[in-house]
């Protein structure tokens, strides 16, 4: 059965999830790379809020954005964050400019994600100069430039239909370094003379990198996963489980235990905990338990708890009390170990080779596991 | 404390001889696996660090650098495996 991962380390575009993660893109229409035909009106304050007016230029009128953000704006982020209606915050791909631009304003080019855009127009308030969406449908620019939807073709494309080149007179696009999995920088230039410049990871080190004169430190290029940063991946975690059919199995099999199925009663605190720790405790310490592999993290911990919460109790009197517990003790560290390995999809330090080399070893062991877990589960239920 | 992942198990490969140090796989590597460290040629650091985006390779105007890129995300493999085919859909 490990053969299964195999086939990803031929064909890793195979490797698609159906989460909301981040990484996956809204019921994908065709990409719209390349497409050139009449384009549409632009977008007034009248469409969105954050559009505040509009710039005259070579190529008609190009709507202004704020540069700050307001209420709805907030709320959108917020709702993204918990995993609500996260992908209808998608932007219209073409150009936008902010402040005063004119034929000399620097160009940065994102995605049509709407956090990364207003992460990126919040960053640069009190500057002028113009932003390019492409069609990342909705996704990040990191995502979206390992799908390649951020991608040479499509920025291409996507400067031809806003005729870039008569907008401004200089040659340099900023895009965001985690973009570059997309773009190759020299094909760019060649297609379209204009020359591609990596700025910071995060958009809040553009002021500094644009007062340098576009240079960025080793610090603003190198990817980070501070606590902060790893918190605030969490809402998502947990939603996914919350939502997942295992869970809802274990709350059913939990209430019919309640009602009177007595063999299905079980403790439902302590499965709660082996989820917070899979979701919230094992990405808030990663770099703190001493092994390596997500789901050995997530194991580990959920042993201790499982075990711990057994220890409260005391030694079992009856063998069906040393069955439950070892059901307990199976089951549960797998299950926050499966968790944990889900997170390493939020990460940026896991590579595909070492999720596959991970999976082999452990998905087996946690079928394995549960499998025996149940098996106790039910024996215990029998002999009580 | 490390954030480090899985050692010795990534694909990236540099080809010295090919770099003209042109910079551009250290403005692009998010874990500064590629520095210009004498400006001649990229040095290749700490290679376990490698996550297989793929940017140095792409943005490398002369070959140097391959690597399989990919997504490490146990739960795309996962659903994935399951459907046997890729399923570019999202629930
Ligand atoms: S594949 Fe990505 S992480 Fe690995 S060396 Fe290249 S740029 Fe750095
Ligand atoms: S991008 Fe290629 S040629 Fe340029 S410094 Fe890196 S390895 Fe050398």
């Amino acid at each position: 059965m490990t053969k299964v991962f195999d086939r990803f380390l031929k064909n890793p575009e195979e490797a698609s999830c159906g989460c909301e993660g981040g990484c996956c893109g809204p019921p994908a229409a065709k990409p719209e790379g390349g497409q050139t035909e009449a384009r549409p009106a632009p977008l007034t304050p009248a469409d969105h809020a954050w559009i505040i007016g509009s710039v005259e230029t070579a190529e008609g009128d190009v709507p202004l954005v704020a540069t700050r953000l307001n209420r709805a704006d907030r709320n959108g982020t917020l709702l993204a964050r918990l995993s609500i209606k996260r992908m209808s915050h998608a932007v219209r791909p073409g150009l936008y400019g902010f402040g005063k631009p004119d034929a000399w304003s620097p160009v940065f080019v994102t995605g049509n994600y709407k956090m990364s855009f207003d992460y990126l127009r919040r960053s640069l308030d009190g500057r002028d100069g113009w932003i390019l969406v492409l069609d990342t449908r909705g996704i990040n620019v990191w995502c979206a430039a390992g799908k390649g939807t951020f991608g040479t073709d499509e920025l291409v494309a996507r400067m031809e239909a806003a005729g870039l080149a008569r907008v401004v007179s200089h040659r340099t696009l900023i895009l965001p370094q985690l973009g570059a999995p997309g773009v190759a920088a020299h094909e760019v230039a060649k297609r379209t003379k204009f020359r591609v410049v990596y700025g910071p990871i995060r958009a809040e080190d553009l002021p500094a990198f644009l007062d340098a004169g576009s240079k960025a430190t080793p610090r603003m290029r190198r990817a980070r996963f501070l606590f902060k940063d790893r918190i605030i991946l969490t809402p998502v975690e947990i939603a996914m489980v919350i939502k997942s059919k295992t869970f809802l199995g274990i709350l059913i099999a939990w209430a019919l235990g309640l009602i009177g199925v007595k063999f299905l009663s079980f403790n439902l605190p302590v499965v709660l905990g082996a989820v917070f720790i899979g979701t919230v405790v094992v990405p808030a310490l990663l770099p703190w338990i001493p092994v390596r592999a997500f789901s050995l993290k997530g194991w580990l911990l959920g042993f201790l708890w499982t075990a711990g919460f057994l220890a409260l109790n005391g030694l079992p009197a009856t063998a069906g009390g040393w069955l439950s517990a070892a059901s307990y003790l199976l089951i549960l560290p797998a299950f926050a170990a499966f968790i944990a390995m889900n997170f390493t999809g939020s990460s940026p330090i896991t590579s595909l080779s070492g999720v596959v080399k991970e999976m082999k070893t452990a998905v087996p062991l946690m079928i394995l596991s549960a499998g025996l877990g149940l098996g106790a589960f039910i024996a215990a239920a029998v002999v009580a | 404390m490390s954030l480090r992942y899985l050692e010795n198990v990534v694909t990236l490969e540099y080809d010295r001889d090919k770099c003209t140090g042109c910079g551009k796989c250290a403005e692009v590597c998010p874990h500064a696996v590629f520095v210009m460290a004498d400006e001649r040629k990229a040095k290749m650091t700490d290679r376990d660090l490698c996550i297989e985006c793929g940017a140095c390779m792409r943005n490398c105007p002369f070959d140097a650098i391959k690597v399989r890129p990919g997504v490490g995300c146990a739960y795309a493999l996962m659903m994935s495996a399951l459907r046997h085919r890729p399923a570019p859909v999202c629930e």
